[in-house]
């Protein structure tokens, strides 16, 4: 016994094999590969099979992680996939884009002497397996209820009420603005982070179960919340997310090659500006690229344009690197991708020639002083230290607000001082009878297992009112 | 699929209309409002105005002047075939109401986007005189249109080849001159526009232009749209595209307008070459 843990102790955490960088950073394709069967065996058995599983507190679903990494490390992959089930409906998704290091990997036993269980990656390795090799058995339909239920947005949110909702027998119409559902999965993380193919499979696996989706609807202008209960929807789900890009109000944001990070990656991924002119929807190249922000939006947007060809890219930033919010392997792979970091950087303006392009960027050097109400040092300019950086593309990323295209075509959906939808925590229900939310829309910019995991909710209180009562 | 149930050739072939099967969005539109059109998988989100509709027949009509690849690509659709998505109806409608007397001002395909306009004005009570311009008789449009639903049609061409020769602002004065004038719609290319919000604020007559920056959602997503109105940043899509003439950054908008001249140059010469025989 004593001697089986200390051999466990020693099985360093096992990397994940990716394109190298010198390479990937001019290519669209996935960068990390991958594992091996044999090496997610191998990593599983690092687990400790915890009885009070410290990882499960860790992940907002409460995927039964000491549970899946089991069966794989005893080779039982198909169970694995089913344990994951469920509590997660999208884990090929999960496994590549949840900030493990501050969900299940931060809270693992393993982290606290050596380095935690890779979760995501053994996640991804399940999922991958069960859609490319195993054709994947889904739960079986509960019998037709004959309600309908109308679900506007097909981001992470709203495919998570339309698949636990389809399983309980409801007839389910997914309303979406963009032409292709997946919402930020589709149009916001790239290609080279997220394959679209992975997105398509699970949006297909849904439809499979029933899902009807009517794109091109944008609800609001399209139809009304209240034409959906006229066309005898019995329940409506809002997932929206937080789709209104934030600048920084300083002089010369108008420029040409200054873009929202929202309008950037759409142009990229969703209308595939990177495969231009094959495809029709053309994107600046930059050769001085400025990306504004540190979030994981940030890190897609200076990827991009280093895929794009850029010479230069460069993450502005004006607080420090402890700061920075994106995960720790966007951060890692960014700065192996040849991306340079200018922390402690405030812009000030952008600057233009004689056809509005721009050109340079004024900025500021900062310095970390006294820590604000967050707890955060707020950082505050060096005196003088206004300095010209070189820009002909900058995309700013800096986070998003509410959308209230949708939210301001009814009175009767009350919204926070900042324009998110007020929705129950527990229940997601929000001020109008019949009507629900979660996701961005109602928490503001935040992960995807959050915006299934409100979704989860929802679904389970929507199911609730439509069998039993609101 | 959205079917092309009808199709017609305007102004030397440089201009097509397509009446669209979309019955939602007839059903639901109002003058002012665009939808944004895509051909096929490959293609550009393109926003166009809706000229008519007939919510009847659940169709709208859009007009456009072929000036790049994507309208070029739209030109080669036949009736039967179809645009892969129709979104809208986007953008907030005109705000309709009776004011008195109303000038509608159109140049190029900015016509188009005015008649449903110049038809809402006129149905809800006001005297319109309309004026609308092109380079030459054979580029103009919808003058039938315009003169039905008009008290008064002047026409401009700026070679002289039919009607007034000259710019529609010079009619325009001399409207102001001898009428009072509580509004003027003016829309059209983004010059046409500047100088006729110069010369309404001369006159201090409130005065509507609609704007046709670059979208791609058209939904206040992306912010590509953005304008300068009045020192404030709009979105058109959804602030718009209608703003008070008298505010706009004009030069904003056409320097913005470029932005992607050299790769539109490159994809609408690659796209002519592939498909000239
Ligand atoms: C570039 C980028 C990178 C990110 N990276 C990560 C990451 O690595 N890890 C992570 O966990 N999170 C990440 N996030 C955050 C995460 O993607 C979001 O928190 C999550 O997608 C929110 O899901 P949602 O379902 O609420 O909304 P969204 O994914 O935003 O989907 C909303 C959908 O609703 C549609 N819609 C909007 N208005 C209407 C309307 N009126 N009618 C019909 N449809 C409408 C939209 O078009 C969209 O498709 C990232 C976000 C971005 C932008
Ligand atoms: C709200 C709105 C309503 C419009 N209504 C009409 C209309 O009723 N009839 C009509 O003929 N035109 C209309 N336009 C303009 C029309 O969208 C452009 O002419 C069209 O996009 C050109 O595309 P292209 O690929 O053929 O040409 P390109 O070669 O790509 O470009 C030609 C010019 O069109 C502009 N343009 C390019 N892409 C876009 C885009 N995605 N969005 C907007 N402008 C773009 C550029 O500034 C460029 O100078 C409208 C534009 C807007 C924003
Ligand atoms: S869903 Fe996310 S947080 Fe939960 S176990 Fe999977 S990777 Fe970790
Ligand atoms: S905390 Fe770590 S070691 Fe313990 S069960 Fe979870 S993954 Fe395994
Ligand atoms: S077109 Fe994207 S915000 Fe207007």
């Amino acid at each position: 016994m004593t001697q089986k843990a200390s051999k466990k102790e020693k099985t360093p955490r096992q990397p994940m094999p990716e394109q190298a960088p010198e390479v990937r950073r001019r290519n669209f394709e996935e960068v990390p590969l991958g594992y091996t069967a044999e090496t997610a065996v191998k990593e599983a058995q690092r687990c400790l099979q915890c009885k009070k599983p410290a990882c499960v507190t860790g992940c907002p679903v409460q995927v039964d992680i000491p549970g899946f990494v089991g069966q794989i490390a005893q080779g039982h992959f198909e169970n694995a996939i089913q344990t994951i089930w469920g509590k997660n409906s999208l884990p090929a998704i999960c496994g590549r884009v949840c900030p493990q290091e501050i969900q299940c990997e931060g809270e693992c036993i393993l982290g606290k002497k050596d380095q935690p269980l890779a979760i995501g990656n053994l996640e991804r390795f399940v999922a991958d397996r069960a859609r490319e090799e195993v054709a994947c058995e889904f739960p079986a339909k509960a019998a037709p209820t004959g309600k309908k239920v109308a679900i506007v947005g097909s981001g992470p949110s709203g495919l998570t009420v339309a698949g636990d909702l389809l399983l309980k027998g409801h007839d389910v119409t997914l309303l979406e603005a963009f032409h292709k559902p997946g919402g930020v999965l589709v149009y916001g993380i790239p290609e080279f982070r997220l394959p679209k193919e992975i997105v398509a499979c699970e949006v297909a696996g849904l439809e499979k179960l029933g899902l009807r989706i009517e794109c091109n609807n944008v609800v609001g202008r399209t139809v009304s919340l209240d034409e959906l209960f006229e066309d005898g929807y019995d329940a409506v789900y809002i997932g929206v997310g937080a789709g209104l890009p934030k600048f920084l109000n300083i002089p010369g944001e108008n420029l040409i090659g200054i873009y929202s990070a929202n309008e950037y990656l759409t142009r990229a991924n969703l209308m595939k500006a990177y495969r231009f002119p094959e495809y029709d929807t053309p994107l600046a190249k930059g050769k001085n690229v400025a990306v504004l922000g540190a979030g994981n939006v940030a890190m897609d947007s200076a990827r991009t344009a280093m895929r794009l060809g850029a010479e230069k890219v460069r993450i502005v930033y004006r607080r420090s690197r402890d700061e920075m919010p994106a995960r720790a392997a966007e951060i890692h792979h960014a700065e192996e991708e040849g991306i340079e970091f200018y922390l402690l950087t405030s812009p000030t303006a952008f600057i233009g020639d004689e056809n509005g392009r721009v050109v340079q960027m004024k900025c500021l050097q900062m310095e970390l002083g006294e820590p604000d109400e967050s707890g955060r040092r707020r950082p505050v300019a060096v005196e003088g230290s206004e300095f010209l950086l070189d820009c002909d593309l900058a995309v700013v990323a800096v986070g998003a607000d509410a959308n209230p295209l949708l939210t301001r075509s009814d009175s009767e959906i009350a919204l926070n001082k900042w324009g998110y939808i007020i929705a129950d925590p527990k229940t997601g229900k929000t001020t109008k009878k019949g009507v629900w939310a979660g996701g961005d829309i109602v928490t503001g910019q935040a992960t995807v297992i959050l915006a299934m995991g409100a979704g989860r909710d929802a679904a389970n209180s929507i199911h609730d009112y439509l069998t039993i009562g609101w | 699929m959205f079917k092309i149930v009808k199709r017609e050739t305007m102004a030397d072939d440089t201009v097509v209309l397509n009446e669209i099967e979309a019955p939602r969005i007839a059903a639901k539109a109002s003058p002012g409002q665009f939808v944004i059109l895509k051909a096929n998988e490959t293609g550009e989100r393109i926003p166009l105005t809706i000229s008519d509709l007939d919510p009847e027949r659940g169709t709208i009509t859009v007009i456009y002047m072929v000036v790049g690849k994507s309208t070029a690509l739209f030109q080669t659709l036949a009736v039967g075939d179809g645009y892969q998505d129709v979104i809208g109806p986007l953008g907030k409608p005109t705000d309709i109401e009776k004011l008195g007397k109303v000038v509608c001002v159109g140049g190029g395909t900015g016509v188009a986007v005015l008649f449903p306009i110049t038809r809402g004005f006129k149905d809800a009570g006001n005297e319109v005189i309309s004026i609308i311009g092109a380079r030459n008789k054979d580029l103009l449009l919808l003058e039938d249109k315009m003169e039905a639903v008009s008290d008064q049609l002047h026409v401009c061409t700026d070679d002289g080849s039919y009607g007034h020769k000259g710019f529609v602002t010079e009619v325009l004065k001399d409207v102001l001159d001898n009428h009072k004038v509580d509004l003027v719609v003016a829309i059209g290319p983004v010059p046409m526009m500047k100088f006729v919000s110069r010369l309404t604020y001369e006159y201090n007559v409130k005065t509507l232009v609609s704007l046709n920056p670059i979208m791609i959602d058209g939904t206040g997503m992306c912010g590509g749209c953005r304008v300068s109105v009045g020192d404030k940043t709009k979105f058109a899509c959804v602030d718009g595209p209608e703003f008070d003439g008298h505010k706009v950054d004009y030069d904003g908008l056409m320097q913005r307008l470029n932005a992607y001249t050299q790769e539109e140059k490159a994809a609408y010469e690659q796209y002519c070459k592939l498909h000239q025989t």
